[in-house]
């Protein structure tokens, strides 16, 4: 069988060479199990050393390598050159700054990762000497599908409505936030409310479901933020109604 | 190294890039319909509280081809709401009964239960099925 050759039409942006970014064309022989970061190695390795990008475990597991790939935000190690056509065109991930050719700029994400206090917030803590804290098959499975993201920021790149309003928390963040909210070793609602009810936090959302779709983890952020919305307007109307049930969360 | 991030603007366009962003659009403009509809029907009850000749003008202004054309505008509109959105509560609302997540066509498949119920029970009133 003939090898197989496909050109792929990489954005490179080099600050102190190009004033803004620019499509920049390799024919790369590929194998048939390669995937799109195999593609991009071999760039590296056999035609342009200069060509920067991220990547670490090749198997979707540290979400480092998400690249746009033909208009699709998706992780480069899971996106088989089988499955695309001969003709591809890798860009950065959209809605955030490019730093050089494929990385971005992380600092904003990580940012909202962290105001989103996710880590578990118990009411008392457990002594140590009280052992682990007990979790039932039936609780971890109410949150285990939204504390499957990987922090590859698929779901950013696609929403516009973060790429229209960078004061966003945007899907990943507040799907964590849900994830721990709905964790039963956890009562830390109360504390994340401020970022997570804000008008920059759920009410942002105007539910366009782009970021369950491309979501490599199948995450589904779009439903933790709708989800969000309801146990925020019932917590809106029980502080209303009921103050002394403010404790209580 | 050179530390100078460059920002893609977004285009006005950005919703005609792909077709969910369009589905998306299409899904929101539906609302103005449903506006639309809403402010008929207040026109409709205030020219009922001026008395039968006006509420008959208001019925034949309804009935006029332009009337017509915009009530069809609005029932097109208001099943592509209806769909749209009873397609998406399963992500809003999960049920849970014990320790089973209740389907999603089930909730779906509900809501669309509810609107035939409400539907038939309006007809009846309306006297259009005995």
């Amino acid at each position: 069988m003939s090898e197989r050759k496909i050109t792929l039409e990489v954005l490179r942006y080099r600050p102190e060479i190009e004033s803004e970014p620019v499509f920049q064309s390799y024919r790369v022989p590929c194998q048939e199990e390669w995937v799109v970061l195999d593609a991009l190695n071999y760039i590296k390795d056999n035609l342009d050393r200069t060509l920067s990008y991220r990547w670490s475990c090749h198997m979707a597991v540290c979400g480092s390598c998400s690249v746009v790939i033909n208009d699709n935000p998706m992780l480069s190690c899971k996106a088989f050159l089988r499955d695309l056509p001969d003709h591809i065109r890798v860009e950065p991930l959209h809605n955030f700054p490019i730093e050089r050719d494929l990385m971005v700029e992380l600092d904003d994400f990580m940012a909202k990762l962290k105001s989103v206090k996710p880590y578990l917030i118990p009411k008392q803590p457990v002594a140590e000497e009280d052992g682990t804290y007990r979790q039932s098959s039936m609780q971890l499975k109410k949150y285990k599908p939204f504390a499957m993201c990987i922090n590859c920021m698929a779901c950013y790149a696609v929403c516009p409505q973060y790429g229209l309003n960078e004061g966003f928390v945007g899907p990943a963040a507040m799907a964590l936030a849900h994830r721990y909210n709905t964790d039963s070793r956890d009562q830390g609602r109360r504390a994340r409310e401020d970022v997570v009810a804000s008008n920059d936090g759920i009410w942002e959302c105007t539910f366009v479901g782009a970021c369950s779709d491309v979501c490599p983890k199948n995450v589904d952020p779009a439903a933790a933020i709708q989800q969000t919305k309801i146990a925020s307007t019932v917590d809106y109307f029980t502080d209303l109604l009921m103050p002394g049930k403010k404790a209580n969360r | 190294m050179t530390h100078q991030p460059y920002v893609r603007p977004m285009p006005a366009s950005w919703w005609m890039r792909q077709g969910r962003y369009m589905r998306y659009m299409i899904r929101e403009v539906t609302c103005l319909f449903i506006g639309l509809h809403a402010f008929v029907l207040l026109i409709g009850t205030y020219r009922l509280s001026q008395g039968r000749e006006a509420f008959e003008a208001f019925l034949t202004a309804l009935w006029s081809p332009a009337g017509q054309l915009m009530s069809t505008a609005i029932l097109v509109m208001a099943v592509i709401h209806s769909v749209t959105w009873f397609n998406l509560t399963p992500k809003a609302m999960p049920v849970w009964i014990g320790d089973k997540q209740v389907p999603d066509w089930v909730i779906v498949a509900a809501h669309y239960g509810g609107w035939a119920v409400v539907s038939i029970v309006v007809l009846i009133l309306a006297g259009r099925l005995s």
